[in-house]
């Protein structure tokens, strides 16, 4: 069965219909590509997939639950996580604290008056943990603001780990980097892929082609095609669309 | 390569030395006020503000929701101490009692008006309930008194065991204004300092994001919003007795505005202290100002100006850039 389904999603703002109809089910251990050009609604389906926007039609499920319209906190709580494509950081606050505030044993406590911030050495040691997972373990004391643009997507990618997901939403990760980054970036997906389910929005082709195991290609709101990376570079009718002009 | 011996311990005793320094300041006021030339009732003013405004700034500094209405809760804390004296009992920590409740209940249902809202709509929406308790103040002239008010109100003796203290007395009062101010102080701190306080502030940094990791935006809003009422009720009520009397300039449009005024100037951006130093700039400028000329406020109100074009993050702020670690590095914890 699989992990993640959303089932004929139809997502409309005002008489624009941005969403018409999107299927994906996506299987446990897998990389999910979807592609697509400009304004196909690529993030708007995330946005709906991870309980910001709340669909006017279809369902959504993980894990065999219904999670159609729950909002973006009880959604998280289920193991869902995302990274956000307009960077989305706690920018006066230090490295460390944007990891640890992301962690579950951290919200579980957040309630709490009395327990100290960083005197839990469980919870700062794993916190650390995940820093050091995207290369930032030396960055800890630094504002996020402080850091490089490559950081800064490099610790958009460690606050959604910290949420120890079950399905990890990237929304471009490499939007805005450079060659280099790119590549370290592909090294690290590919060491998380053996961890977590992966969902990923790109439009380096070459990067989505390297990871991903199966690709959604969507266009005018919906899914045109769903296949290995292999089989949609030979299928004619998406090369033609200009969607794998470059892959 | 940072290890666990490089995380500072911190927030956990708020015994620290801004703490020390305001809790001896707070209890030794009465030796010191008269011969600098001041008077014991501006310790009483000064300690109650101080209380609202710590209990303010949770809210306006800590989860950057600006309200700025809440001289409504200081008002309806006021109000409910009086009727308490009034109808129900002559009793200290009754009518105490009476004016935290009011004011959490009141704060806990606008509060659920207003915590859908952020930015200019949550502004506008609070000073209309705060206007709204006003008007009310004002209209149900059979319970509030109209416009004079509530008069009379009396100081109950608080009674510790078997002894007896009378509060109409200036000094007893301020003592025990003063030991409720330090321990609210006390318990604000420790709720800033802990995940509490921190959730706030990322929560105020980025809603999105922190619904995103899983936090509850709504349900944080709406509790710090009752906390903040709830101890601007305890104010009114302390403030009530002061006045010995409650009266619809409580809770005013003015009076709101004056508690973001002195947050701001003070620095509650950036300290859980900047309140407390607004709070003193506010009455040393009233009564030193206020002593030279009667245009004092149009001063207080150009320094105000001048402060929030060059330093916005206030008195504390800029003590804050004075005392920055040599190696340039931010102090770990933004708000000590």
């Amino acid at each position: 069965m699989a992990l993640f389904t959303a089932q004929n999603i139809q997502k409309r703002f005002g008489a624009r219909v941005v969403l018409e109809n999107i299927s994906l089910s996506i299987e446990a251990g897998t990389v999910h590509g979807i592609m697509g050009p400009n304004g196909a609604g690529k993030t708007t389906c995330f946005h709906v997939l991870t309980g910001q926007h709340r669909p006017d039609a279809g369902r959504i499920t993980f894990d065999g639950q219904d999670i159609t319209g729950l909002p973006p906190h009880r959604i998280a709580r289920l193991g869902i996580s995302r990274s956000f494509q307009i960077m989305n950081l706690f920018d006066d606050t230090v490295v460390l604290e944007n990891v640890l505030l992301a962690l579950p044993a951290f919200r579980a406590i957040g309630r709490s008056p009395t327990r100290k911030v960083f005197g839990n050495a469980a919870l700062t040691d794993r916190a650390l943990e995940v820093l050091a997972l995207v290369g930032l373990e030396d960055r800890a004391w630094d504002k996020a603001k402080a850091l490089s643009y490559g950081d800064r997507r490099a610790l958009e990618i460690a606050v959604a780990l910290a949420a120890e997901p079950r399905i990890l939403f990237l929304d471009e990760p490499t939007s805005g980097l450079g060659a280099e980054a790119t590549r370290s970036l592909a090294t690290l997906i590919g060491r998380l892929r053996s961890r977590y389910t992966i969902v990923m929005i790109e439009h380096d082709m070459r990067f989505l082609f390297d990871l991903a195991d199966r690709i959604s290609v969507i266009h005018w709101g919906q899914v045109i095609a769903e296949d290995t990376p292999a089989a949609l570079q030979a299928n004619k009718w998406v090369a033609r669309s200009a969607l794998g002009g470059t892959a | 390569m940072i290890t666990l011996s490089d995380i500072p311990r911190r927030g956990g005793s708020p015994f620290t030395w801004p703490m020390g320094l305001f809790l001896a300041g707070l209890a030794t006021a009465p030796l010191w006020l008269a011969p600098i030339g001041l008077y014991q009732y501006l310790g009483v003013e000064i300690a109650i503000w101080i209380l609202f405004a710590l209990g303010f700034n949770l809210l306006f500094g800590y989860i950057g929701l600006h309200s700025f209405g809440h001289g409504a809760y200081l008002g309806i804390g006021a109000y409910a101490f009086g009727l308490f004296q009034k109808n129900v009992d002559v009793s200290l920590w009754g009518g105490l009692g009476a004016a935290v409740l009011a004011a959490t209940l009141a704060g806990a249902l606008v509060g659920a008006c207003l915590s859908h809202r952020r930015g200019i709509y949550f502004a506008l929406m609070s000073i209309g309930f705060g206007q709204l308790f006003w008007f009310s103040a004002i209209k149900l002239r059979h319970i509030t008194g109209g416009e004079d008010g509530l008069l009379g109100i009396p100081r109950p003796d608080l009674v510790i065991g078997g002894w007896r203290f009378d509060l109409n007395d200036n000094a007893a009062f301020y003592w025990f204004v003063a030991a409720i101010t330090g321990l609210v102080t006390l318990v604000l701190w420790r709720l800033a300092n802990a995940p509490f306080g921190r959730v706030l502030q990322a929560i105020r940094q980025n809603e999105t994001r922190a619904s995103f990791v899983g936090y509850d935006v709504w349900r944080y809003k709406w509790a710090t919003f009752t906390l903040s009422a709830a101890v601007a009720g305890l104010a009114g009520g302390l403030f009530a007795m002061a006045q010995q009397s409650a009266y619809p300039d409580v809770m005013s449009l003015h009076q709101s505005g004056l508690i973001v005024m002195m947050v701001l100037v003070g620095g509650g951006l950036v300290s859980f202290w900047g309140p407390v130093l607004g709070v003193l700039l506010y009455f040393i400028a009233r009564d030193v100002l206020g002593g030279l000329t009667e245009t004092w406020l149009l001063w207080y109100g150009l320094m105000f100006v001048v402060m929030v074009m060059v330093r916005p993050e206030g008195v504390a702020g800029l003590l804050q850039g004075l005392r920055r670690r040599p190696d340039g590095r931010p102090a770990p914890l933004g708000k000590a």
